[in-house]
């Protein structure tokens, strides 16, 4: 391997091919950046900024900032990881996130992420928002509640079911939302099907499949099981 | 014409395009006066689009309506000039008069009334649009005759047509307001050069954006002319938002020659075949106006094909916004152009190489083209000369406040804040300058040496001045609901901590606040500065940062204690209990403090 | 030499379903270990009524009325460090789930419409009962909040290391496995 296309990622050499983002790299390498909107099958949206990273000294997204020799990108440090806290409180706070309730605890990759970073409280007053529930749909329910607008639904259903049932549209926190293709806006009159790619996308508990909710138990979950820095690595491999 | 009549026409009138669509939905909507459900899926299915994408769109915009609005529609700008002249008494005053609340349809389906961000009119405030159309100078008698007007459903057209004279205001000339050139002067002398020579010149010239941002002119140009591409484009920012901001709607009002002759010239040195004017939807009620100005440049030979016999095609479209200041930012201006919400991209590639349709594009501001006829005119060595070393030439500044003259004022760059203030006849003490909006920086009577240039404050041209009458937390409470207003929600710094940072500034405004929400604003601040996606996010703070280094005692004033502080009002917790069980005792009630 | 001194601890529960607290006695045997350590003050397990001066305030449950407004008023006064235990102290919990619906309407529903509550019955307005307030507020809005200790109850173990850290002089530290928000 040459030598030219390694950076640093907190002191720690890392190589990379051209054309690969720090995350990318890092995720090779079997390195954790915190992150919640990126997934390695769709392209990078750059949204939650939990994988917020110091490149040379200055703030940049992991997800959508390429790899190039020579980089001292710092990760994990006490100063990023409390931003990285803050932001989860911000998004904690901006939905109503009752974790006691949600049949994803435990799958949730904003709930491992929020204990990785070992976040005690949500700390800011919460804004306790009235969003739907859609159940008109036989095979799948829609709680908005829990949504954090990472968008990986919308490109799921764009770019690998080709349906475009899920859209981002709206401005700022009280109008950005997923709008569902359909004039009644339910779920039931979109040609949506529990097969779709984006049936099973979302990392958080917004689309739920109906019936198979606790097929698993609580205490036995993917993220009861190891946290998420364990669990991304391992699944990188 | 029925309303698919209606609908048919418009997506025939813009081809049945997509990247059309907010054209499509504003003309629509004009017509329609508001975009229905069954609205929007049929301008879904005529232009080939997932009906949630034209929503998506529709929704993002404060000017497009997914509910009825009435017959009239009254958004009152509410920039903090426009409050320093009684806005929200006056619009207070509208409603009691309508019988309605802001914010809500009347009852009967009428009006529907409510606040706006500025409309840039901050020198002839208070300001409000009325179906769009700019009103100006508003006053208690001409509210109490709009009530009437509204109330005996008189149409905009028989309304007083004082009312919507905007005036320029010009208060000092330099070498751009003073140009002296006519229509082609500046096209002939660049054609004489060639498009080469001519980025050559704009490079010696050292002309740099006047958006704010400073970004050399002719580098940028020389950048998109070498990026490959099926087409090169050019677009005009006329989506002046920063509150406070009005120089270019001065341009566009009288000096919108130079503005597309400068359009022109950058087609020319980019290769460029078109090119777009994004306009802002509060500027609406120039339209007319610019697209007669380019019938005229068009009959002149000075537009379309083979212009002044040249080698060189050349034409200009008008876009306009629909109420969304993010769309300022050149990406996010690129994706409105494409029929989408205005969302920052993430950059690289930059617009001159990846811009509208993918295409490379120039995105220049309109005093930016403007001043680049004088460069082509006149050389650039001799615009050199004017302004700083690093700041070459002039600059308009849109001076607001508590001011005798406010208006536009055009200067060399390196004039001092003091300079300005003596010109413009500032009222009073003055307590402190807000200089390029809320996302430039707040100034105290400290600083008033400093000087407008990029070496040292950089500037979109926002000058607004407040004496020592004026609460400077209020200002900066002002540019917070700003923010949270216009934030794009795309990021989870700025959507979320606009709003946190909104609802602090609040809670010390009713004096629920204490030192520790002091330190939460600092902390949203080294937050938001640096995570965010753009530079909305990123700025959002910095009045907020500003006011609390620089007038720290206007925040210290509203402190009810040292100890921490409920957000909310523990009685007014109680108001809906007390109300259901008709209780008023004792044990009814709460203290926010013991 | 002297005995050490024991920290005094008072705890209750506000808006909550007493789980945080069956889940304290969860610690089993080691309780006699932090007897050791502590006593009690308020609690429900010695019948105070008024809680006095204390070292530790622990708080189960959410602010759901102005009783709870008050208690935790009395505990944040007298207690030098006050801890929210559990999801509904630290976000308002199950209790919190009414708070996307107006109280008139949930007050309406319950006491005045058919179906619900026998025919005749009224909103209750005896003043020896609070009144709910509009929204349930986690007490971290209320008050100002020295820790936190998630969980729908948190567990045994995690409140034994919990409080264990904080009277050995730790900040408390809950690894993984030990902090769950459900």
């Amino acid at each position: 391997m040459s030598d030219q296309n390694t950076f640093l990622l907190d002191g720690e050499e890392i190589a990379f091919t051209p054309g690969q983002t720090i995350m990318q790299a890092a995720r090779a390498a079997g390195k954790y950046i915190p992150h919640l909107c990126w997934h390695p099958e769709f392209k990078p949206h750059g949204s939650c900024k939990l994988c917020t990273v110091k490149v040379n000294g200055r703030f940049a997204s992991a997800c959508t900032t390429a790899a190039a020799a020579g980089l001292e990108v710092e990760n994990r440090t006490a100063e990023l990881d409390d931003k990285r806290r803050t932001m989860l409180q911000l998004l904690f706070i901006e939905g109503n996130h009752f974790c006691p309730s949600c049949e994803k605890s435990g799958n949730c990759l904003l709930q491992a992420t929020a204990y990785e970073l070992e976040m005690l409280t949500p700390h800011f007053d919460h804004f306790y928002p009235d969003r739907p529930v859609d159940a008109s749909h036989p095979d799948v329910m829609l709680d908005f509640n829990r949504c954090i607008l990472c968008s990986l639904c919308v490109q799921a259903s764009e770019l690998v079911d080709k349906k475009c049932v899920f859209v981002m549209g709206g401005r700022g926190m009280k109008g950005r939302k997923i709008i569902i293709n359909s004039e009644s806006g339910r779920l039931a009159d979109t040609d949506f099907s529990v097969d779709d790619r984006a049936a099973s996308i979302c990392p958080v508990g917004v689309i739920l499949k109906k019936r198979v909710g606790f097929a698993v138990p609580y205490g036995q979950r993917t993220y009861d099981k190891a946290p998420v820095s364990i669990v991304e690595t391992e699944a990188a491999k | 014409m029925n309303e698919q009549e209606t609908i048919a026409a418009v997506l025939e009138r813009h081809n049945h395009d997509g990247t059309r669509l907010m054209q499509i939905l504003r003309e629509t909507q004009e017509a329609l006066g508001w975009l229905a459900p069954e609205t929007i899926t049929a301008i879904s299915k005529g232009i080939g689009w997932p009906r949630a994408k034209v929503e998506g769109t529709a929704a993002f915009y404060s000017f497009f309506h997914l509910r009825p609005r009435g017959k009239y529609c009254v958004l009152w700008s509410d920039n903090i000039t426009d409050r320093m002249l009684g806005n929200r008494e006056l619009m207070q005053r509208l409603c009691e008069k309508l019988w309605l609340e802001p914010g809500r349809l009347s009852e009967d389906g009428l009006v529907f009334v409510n606040t706006t961000s500025c409309t840039g009119m901050c020198d002839q405030g208070p300001a409000l649009l009325v179906n769009y159309r700019a009103v100006t100078r508003m006053t208690i008698d001409r509210v109490d005759e709009m009530a009437e007007l509204i109330r005996n459903q008189v149409p905009l057209a028989e309304w007083p047509a004082e009312w919507f004279r905007v005036e320029d205001n010009i208060r000092r000339k330099d070498a751009l307001l003073d140009h002296g050139l006519v229509p082609g002067e500046a096209l002939a002398a660049a054609f004489a050069r060639g498009p080469q020579a001519l980025i050559e010149e704009i490079k010696a010239s050292g002309l740099r954006g006047r958006g704010g941002a400073g970004f050399s002119t002719g580098l940028k140009w020389e950048y998109c002319r070498a990026a490959p591409g099926e087409a090169h484009y050019v677009v005009c920012n006329a989506d002046e938002g920063e509150p406070g901001t009005f120089k270019d709607r001065v341009l566009l009002t009288s000096y919108a020659d130079l503005v597309f002759e400068g359009m022109t010239l950058a087609g020319y040195a980019v290769g460029a075949q078109k090119g777009l004017m994004y306009l802002r939807g509060e500027y609406r009620y120039l339209k007319e106006a610019l697209e007669s100005v380019l019938a005229r440049r068009r009959s002149e030979g000075l537009l379309g094909r083979r212009i002044l016999d040249q080698d060189f095609d050349f034409d200009i479209e008008i876009h306009l916004g629909a109420g969304a200041y993010v769309c300022g930012e050149e990406s996010a201006l690129i994706e409105s152009l494409e029929g989408k919400p205005g969302r920052p991209r993430i950059r690289p590639p930059f617009p001159v190489t990846c811009g509208y349709l993918n295409q490379p594009t120039a995105v220049n501001n309109v005093e930016t083209l403007a001043a680049a006829c004088l460069v082509a005119a006149k050389g650039g060595a001799w615009y050199a000369k004017l302004g700083t070393a690093k700041s070459a030439g002039t600059k308009l500044l849109s001076v607001s406040g508590d001011v005798e003259r406010p208006g536009i004022y055009e200067y060399p760059f390196g004039v001092s804040v003091r300079q300005v203030l003596e010109d413009a006849g500032a009222k009073n003490c003055v307590q402190g300058v807000q200089v390029s909006g809320p996302s430039g920086v707040t100034l105290s009577a400290n600083e008033l040496e400093r000087r407008i240039c990029f070496e040292d404050i950089p500037t979109a041209g926002a000058f607004m001045v407040f004496d020592c009458t004026r609460d400077m937390f209020e200002v900066a409470r002002n540019f917070a609901h700003f923010f949270a207003h216009e934030s794009c929600g795309f990021c989870t710094p700025c959507r979320v901590g606009t709003q946190v940072v909104a609802r602090l500034m609040d809670k010390l405004a009713t004096n629920h606040g204490s030192p520790y929400d002091i330190d939460e604003l600092f902390k949203m601040h080294r937050l938001m500065q640096g995570a965010s996606h753009c530079g909305l996010g990123n700025s959002a703070c910095n009045p907020i940062f500003d006011t609390l280094t620089k007038f720290r005692p206007a925040y210290e004033k509203r402190l009810k204690s040292l100890d921490y502080e409920p957000a909310f009002d523990l009685d007014a917790a109680l108001s809906q209990a007390r109300q259901m069980t008709g209780r008023d005792d004792a044990a009814a009630h709460l203290l926010n403090v013991e | 030499m002297s005995e050490k001194k024991k920290l005094r601890v008072a705890t209750t529960s506000l808006a909550g379903c007493f789980g945080c607290h069956m889940s304290f006695l969860d610690i089993d045997e080691r309780l006699i270990d932090l007897l050791e350590l502590i006593e009690f003050d308020r609690t429900p397990l010695t019948d105070i009524k008024h809680c006095g001066p204390c070292d530790l305030g622990i708080i189960e449950g959410g602010v759901c009325n102005a009783e709870n407004v008050h208690v935790l008023r009395e505990f944040r006064k007298n207690c030098k460090v006050l801890i929210a235990m559990g999801a509904c102290a630290v976000n308002g919990g199950l209790p919190a789930q009414r708070n996307h619906l107006d109280l008139r309407d949930i007050l309406e529903v319950v006491y005045e419409t058919e179906g619900s509550l026998a025919k005749g019955a009224h909103i209750p307005n005896d003043p020896e009962l609070p009144l709910p307030l509009n929204k349930v507020h986690p007490i971290h809005e209320v008050v100002k909040v020295d820790y936190f200790l998630p969980g729908c109850p948190p567990s045994g173990d995690a409140i034994w290391k919990f409080l264990t850290d904080l009277i050995a002089g730790r900040t408390p530290h809950l690894g993984h496995g030990l902090l769950h928000y459900d």
